[in-house]
């Protein structure tokens, strides 16, 4: 959006601090595996040979890879775990932002993706999410809140970079009617 | 390697190329099963009372991963295999909803060669709903610039998207 301001002078200090800094560097629970790869496959019938037959992903990317667009598919948590007592969100820093303003609702409206090295079955992906900006309060037709931009890095087990995705959330409270 | 004699070569693309539509109906399931598949548990992407009565949408709807599949999906069918993404951005303006009909259309916007060498087209994809726009989509796909040239062969210094 193009009214957010990185360093809002409204902002609480305890966001306005969080503004480019790394955080939640994580490692993926799984590795990237191909039966994922055909179910996203298969949600968009996305019959590109390059995830279905192994000669031409042998040919064209020295074997196997994952479509670009599943990087965030990676570091998303399972829904349950054994063990966890707190629910695991994906995208924390968007959450932590919900409850420090106490914005019950939120939606995403701009996504960024940027590709690097491709994502292969086995790999491993480490994540971090750093927060670019937070605007100011705005009203829209959902309620009133604030605009925020997120960016999450994605590095393979080599410390390659294989994509940044840039988010652009509001989180809201919906107006009484 | 070098890419099949069918493969889309930058020469063949120019500003102002039109992508064939891609029309597709969407039901619930369709939405449930790409929130899944991009492991997206939330609940107004699979659990109507959640969307319409906390969300206050009109019915579970689209999410973000799913629709950048689709925009994914669009983009290779027409490219093939040797299209290679390097960037997509794209702003929702709208939900995509079961019942909808979901019509993607696209144009080129511009054919580049970038500093070293890798040929670029960029693309302005739309997805609409009975005319409405929901979503618009800018891509950058790399395309071989030559027959011997393979866009997935590009690391480090040499991919720049």
């Amino acid at each position: 959006m193009s009214d957010q301001t990185p360093a809002d002078a409204a902002l609480p200090a305890a966001v306005a601090d969080l503004i480019g800094r790394v955080q939640y560097e994580t490692l993926g629970d799984f590795p990237v595996e191909q039966g994922y790869i055909a179910t996203s496959c298969a949600s968009v019938e996305n019959g590109n040979p390059l995830f279905w037959d192994p000669k031409v992903a042998s040919a064209l990317t020295n074997g196997p890879i994952a479509p670009p667009t599943m990087i965030s598919v990676w570091f998303r948590p399972h829904h349950w775990a054994p063990g966890r007592t707190e629910e695991a969100l994906p995208l924390q820093v968007h959450f932590d932002l919900k409850a420090a303003f106490d914005l019950p609702e939120a939606v995403m409206t701009d996504n960024t993706i940027v590709f690097h090295d491709p994502v292969r079955p086995g790999d491993v992906l480490t994540t971090r999410q750093i927060l670019r900006s937070v605007s100011g309060p705005k009203t829209t037709k959902l309620g009133t809140g604030r605009f925020w931009v997120i960016d999450v890095e994605y590095l393979n087990q080599h410390d390659a970079l294989v994509g940044v995705e840039t988010y652009t959330g509001f989180g809201y409270r919906r107006d009484a009617s | 390697m070098t890419p099949a004699a069918a493969t889309m070569l930058l020469g063949d693309v120019h500003a102002g190329d039109r992508v064939a539509d891609l029309a597709y109906d969407v039901t619930a399931t369709t939405i449930v099963l790409g929130a899944l598949a991009a492991r997206d548990w939330r609940p107004m992407h699979h659990d109507y009372d959640f969307a319409v009565h906390r969300n206050g949408t009109q019915n579970i709807f689209m999410n973000t991963p799913n629709q950048a599949a689709w925009f994914e999906r669009y983009v290779t069918d027409w490219t093939g295999p040797t299209g290679r993404l390097g960037r997509m951005k794209f702003r929702m303006l709208g939900s995509v909803y079961p019942g909808d009909r979901m019509v993607f259309s696209a144009s080129v916007e511009s054919v580049t060669t970038d500093a070293v060498g890798c040929g670029w087209a960029h693309l302005l994809v739309t997805l609409a709903v009975e005319g409405e726009t929901k979503t618009h989509c800018s891509v950058a796909v790399a395309l071989p610039t030559s027959r011997d040239d393979n866009p997935w062969d590009r690391r480090g210094e040499h991919w720049l998207p």
